[in-house]
């Protein structure tokens, strides 16, 4: 047994779940995270109401924020990592993501389509009545 | 293949190109129920994106009524949106509290986190009874309907979450801090964060950017 190569698979860790830390650094993650995503809700409030930035780039501006938020949600508090004991997370996450993106995404494309090659409802109802 | 049959072979792989893993067993109870239910919350976010599809379809379909900027307050959402960020800041104290078993922080924790899940609410409910007694409630257009749904369905999960998080505080309170109390306890605290995460899609799309337009 003794030119073997073992490897000892660690178990994984729980979503949620931190590695072996103090409970001061825990509490410190968690205040971090709070001021990360503070700032980037002040930061979306602000940019929806404001004169200041090229209007056009609101919307992709806010989307880019809640998006940056809930990657900060993720990480410290959902303890979501790249780490090796995260793996089984992650893949879930990264599912659970891709039937997010296809059912908002085709919806969303669907319908625009939808409406486009249709004639406009109103012309649709003069027509039959 | 059996760690016999594999051991075996060792000697005819010097290079130990087959790496012998050795199998820890089963994960712990708690690894398997907190995975568990995070892919429960995972297609709980599924069901909302179908709401946000509808939302977003529906946006426009406002039928004369009223458009979103006419009816939603800014300030009352920046109020909702920081009594939920605290209250997931909170509901993490509580964890922390309940792994070191500290019960004085546990329910400080879990006490802050319910009453600020309570006053989100109470704001939504003001909102919500405020646009049905101007005449806008959900059948009024496409658009209402599809925004008391996203919106109303969040409400919801915050609704249940309150009563499982006053559920937890009587269950550490009479049963400690037992495995499956604070097994249940990950569970909530992963509901909870996840229920944040929701309402911030929520105030982007909805409430920002129909507030803008």
């Amino acid at each position: 047994m003794s030119d073997q190569t073992h490897m000892p698979a660690g178990h994984d860790l729980a979503p949620g779940d931190e590695e072996q830390h103090s409970v001061g650094e825990r509490v410190l993650g968690y205040v971090v995270g709070l001021g990360l995503a503070l700032i980037l809700t002040a930061t979306s409030f602000f940019i929806a109401g404001t004169d200041l930035v090229w209007q056009p780039s609101i919307p992709v501006a806010l989307i880019v924020l809640a998006i940056a938020q809930m990657g900060v949600h993720l990480v410290f508090f959902l303890h979501i990592t790249t780490g090796p004991d995260n793996t089984n997370n992650v893949l879930a996450l990264a599912f659970g993501l891709l039937v997010v993106f296809l059912v908002v995404g085709g919806t969303v494309w669907i319908m625009s389509h939808l409406n486009q090659n249709m004639p406009p409802m109103d012309d649709f109802i003069r027509m039959h009545s | 293949m059996s760690m016999t049959a594999t051991a075996g072979r060792a000697h005819a792989d010097p290079h130990h190109i087959g790496l012998v893993i050795e199998h820890p067993g089963p994960a712990p109870k708690r690894t398997v129920t907190a995975y568990g239910f995070w892919v429960f919350l995972l297609s709980d976010i599924v069901m909302f994106s179908c709401f946000f599809a509808a939302y977003a379809v529906l946006v426009n379909q406002t039928a004369d009524g009223p458009k979103g900027s006419e009816i939603f307050e800014q300030r009352n959402v920046a109020i909702e949106t920081v009594c939920l960020l605290l209250s997931s800041f909170t509901c993490g104290m509580a964890s922390i509290a309940a792994d070191v078993r500290n019960r004085f922080w546990f329910y400080l924790g879990m006490a802050v986190t319910c009453v600020l899940g309570l006053i989100f609410l109470a704001i939504e409910f003001r909102e919500f009874a405020d646009l049905v007694s101007r005449g806008y409630g959900p059948s009024r257009s496409a658009f209402l309907s599809a925004f008391f749904s996203l919106v109303g369905c969040h409400g919801l999960h915050v609704s249940a979450g309150v009563l499982w998080l006053l559920t937890m505080m009587a269950q550490v309170f009479a049963k400690g801090f037992r495995a499956d109390v604070l097994r249940r306890m990950m569970c909530f605290a992963l509901f909870w964060h996840a229920l944040d995460i929701i309402w911030v899609g929520v105030f982007s799309v909805v409430y920002l950017l129909g507030g803008g337009a």
